[in-house]
């Protein structure tokens, strides 16, 4: 036993103290909030001025767009012909805007003219206005006074509620869909990226050959046990730093954007009537803040358990046939073929579990999620949907037994494989090798 | 006395292929013994077997008379032909950590790798990565990884291959140095040299079997022809002698050599007295065959083997 304490020792620390391991580190959580920060970002920093020329033959619209921080409409151009041809020369900003004639009933001919193709944001908004204006000028015509319909502004919420021997409690599908395939996604690449790193370094210790002086001290089957536990706390140490760099970063970034962001959000619904752009804008702040209380309704000790559980063993299932595979090739290329079988059924798991995310309780997921080879994704990704205990108590079973049985499988291959050079091996090899 | 190792009929099957047939082996203790035989003929599956890194199918191994079992592990020292040690972590650092597998307290371990470290003058080679020394500093470090827990078997695979004249010797020297301490010397080699120079007993395996055992006097005994040379100051008349001699050639210092097979019933005093008569001796003895000869002989003409 006290030797496989070194080797775990041996393992985790010469990995941990890599220099791409603390890279790794410090990149992830930045990638992590990148990705769900520079999106917005870019939608605020890019914005360019657009100056809109408008002719509008209907006669009803002028002065009723209204200009703002991207956007500028002026009513006192050229003829069409003589505005045409300036905006051809001028650069991408230089737009202009033909309203054709309409007594407010009917929807008028409208063209944009412009150098290059105006953006999506831009024709949308200015058809916001445009359907606003027409609206208005419908609701008048029938007699409706239309700051009343403004007013009339209906809005329900269905909370969910789940009924559980534990009594009722709040429930909320859209935060259990975000924490389960969030779960289930990083089981997935979790999986993928230590079970990889079980495999190469089984792999450099049989071409250093120093497996040969290694198994002259402890069993092969100590060394893979001892290799799979040390990579799997390097694991769980990265997780850990990650979720609070993650945490920290996000918390930081988040509060400075939404510092910068929220002036922003009224101007940019300014060309509505004033009433209405309030209104859109404590709707979404309603929005963000019933999120973070359905977030908060989720119950987070029980979900990071689960998710540890699932996360170890799908790891400890998986990393044994990754020890395996690379104990059995020389070389990376050979590796290729063999990782196939490993590596489809848990992708797979990715693909099913985005269908299985929406129907939490079908047969389909009842089945992924107590398969072993499937059921770290699946299940992680129905646990937020609270599926019956006695289902969670089968998976987590049969996901013992499975890596249980992988290791064991494992083993037997592993034993041979180390000191197997220099020959490629097929399926019907490894077969043979179960049984020495 | 006791052998430090025994085996009993040994046998290893990986499938269809049977690598060890019924070896029976043992090592003296105090010997610097030499596993001979070709390639593939059976003598990593036999290392193997000894280190414990694979159990035999059949037959028994001893250790100092008890069965082999993980206690002896620290006992046994294991240079592999194919060296390897991890090629990105520090030379110190690793040293410790297979001396610590071999069952060693760290601080020990810790003591007994600086001392290596001065002996063999690598001080500075300690926060190195292996990766950073070359092939021969590797094998070094590789010798000590092997005897650091001065283990009372040392099995050595090749153990010169890759070094330079200079440095073969500092690790020879530390191999009969090991040897006085007490410690039991296995060499796996197809060197002849080696075995002619260091060993004091062998085993030769071929196709799986053990052919031929014994002390290296013993087999050079059984493999004598019976041939003896002499340098006479005159060429020797053939016509008094009742045998032909086999040659003659001009020798160094303007003596004559000569080479004579006796045959059955003559004595090498019968050839002395005749020589006597015909020329001056300058020096007689019996050509003794090299273990080159009798590898080749015992491999490749199978009536030589043991029964």
């Amino acid at each position: 036993m006290k030797k496989i304490f070194l080797i775990i020792e041996r393992e985790y620390l010469s990995r941990v103290k890599k220099k791409s391991f603390l890279i790794m580190t410090m990149v992830g959580p930045l990638l992590f909030a990148a990705i769900s920060i520079i999106p917005a970002w870019l939608a605020l920093k890019n914005k360019s001025q657009n100056v809109v020329t408008v002719i509008d033959q209907s006669g009803l619209f002028k002065g009723k767009l209204k200009s703002n921080e991207e956007t500028i409409f002026k009513f006192d151009g050229l003829a069409e012909e003589a505005e045409k041809s300036r905006i051809k020369s001028a650069d991408d900003h230089q737009m202009l805007l033909v309203i054709g004639q309409t007594d407010g009933k009917t929807n008028p001919d409208i063209r944009i003219f412009g150098s290059g193709n105006p953006s999506l944001d831009l024709i949308e908004s200015i058809e916001n206005q445009i359907d606003a204006e027409l609206k208005n000028t419908q609701l008048k015509q029938a007699g409706i006074d239309p700051a009343l319909v403004e007013k009339i502004n209906p809005k329900v919420e269905i909370n969910t509620t789940v009924l559980s021997d534990e009594g009722e409690k709040e429930g909320s599908s859209t935060a259990a869909t975000i924490v389960g395939f969030g779960g289930g996604f990083l089981i997935y690449i979790f999986i993928f990226l230590y079970g990889s790193q079980v495999m190469t370094g089984v792999m450099e210790e049989k071409t250093n050959r120093v497996v040969e002086i290694i198994i002259s001290s402890v069993k092969p089957f100590q060394l893979m046990l001892g290799k799979i536990s040390g990579v799997a706390l390097v694991g769980l140490t990265q997780f850990l730093l990650w979720a609070a760099l993650t945490y920290a970063l996000s918390t930081i970034a988040g509060t400075a954007l939404l510092k910068n962001q929220e002036p922003q959000k009224i101007t940019q619904t300014s060309g509505a009537p004033q009433d209405d752009a309030s209104a859109e804008g404590s709707k979404q702040k309603d929005n963000t803040g019933g999120l973070l209380k359905e977030l908060s309704s989720v119950n987070i000790p029980y979900i990071f358990f689960c998710f540890l559980f699932y996360f170890l063993g799908g790891y400890l299932l998986y990393s044994a046939l990754f020890a395996a595979v690379g104990a059995a090739v020389d070389n990376q290329q050979d590796a290729q073929q063999f990782m196939m079988p490993i590596t489809i059924p848990i992708i797979l798991a990715i693909i099913v579990g985005q269908f299985i995310i929406k129907d939490p309780n079908s047969n389909l997921a009842f089945w992924f999620s107590v398969i072993p080879f499937t059921s770290p994704i699946i299940m992680m990704m129905r646990i937020p949907f609270e599926p019956p205990v006695w289902q969670i108590v089968v998976s987590m079973v049969c996901l013992i037994a499975g890596f249980l049985g992988t290791t064991w499988l494992a083993g037997k291959i592993y034993r041979v494989g180390i000191l197997m050079y220099g020959k490629k091996v097929t399926y019907k090899e490894l077969w043979k090798w179960m049984w020495y | 006395m006791l052998p430090i190792i025994e085996t009993r009929n040994l046998v290893k099957r990986y499938g269809d292929y049977t690598a060890l047939d019924k070896v029976s082996v043992s090592i003296p203790k105090g010997s610097i013994f030499g596993l001979l035989g070709p390639n593939g003929a059976g003598k990593t599956s036999l290392i193997r077997i000894l280190t414990q890194i694979t159990a035999p199918d059949e037959g028994q191994v001893f250790f100092n008379g008890e069965p082999l079992n993980p206690d002896h592990i620290s006992k046994i020292g294991y240079l592999p032909e194919e060296r390897g040690l991890y090629k990105k972590s520090k030379v110190g650092e690793q040293l410790l950590y297979l001396a610590q597998l071999k069952g060693m307290s760290k601080s020990e371990a810790l003591e007994k790798t600086k001392n290596w470290f001065i002996r063999l003058d690598i001080k500075d080679w300690w926060n190195k990565n292996l990766e950073e020394l070359s092939k021969g500093m590797a094998q070094k470090v590789q010798f000590v990884a092997t005897v650091l827990h001065e283990p009372e078997f040392i099995i050595l695979d090749e153990p010169f291959s890759g070094f330079d004249p200079v440095n073969s010797d500092v690790i020879r020297d530390e191999i009969l140095r090991l040897h006085q301490k007490g410690s039991t010397i296995l060499f796996s080699t197809h060197r002849m040299d080696t075995v002619e120079e260091l060993c004091t007993h062998l085993v030769l395996i071929d196709k799986s079997r053990k052919v031929l055992e014994g002390s290296t006097t013993e087999v050079r005994n059984r493999f004598k022809t019976n041939r003896f040379t002499v340098d006479t100051k005159d060429p020797i008349v053939f016509d008094h002698f009742p045998w032909q001699p086999a040659a003659i050639n001009e020798s160094h210092g303007g003596l004559f050599r000569s080479s004579f097979s006796l045959g059955e019933g003559h004595s090498p005093n019968e050839l002395i007295s005749d020589l006597i008569q015909n020329s001056e001796i300058h020096s007689f003895h019996e050509e003794m065959p090299s273990f080159h000869d009798i590898f080749i002989q015992v491999v490749t003409q199978p009536q030589f083997q043991n029964p």
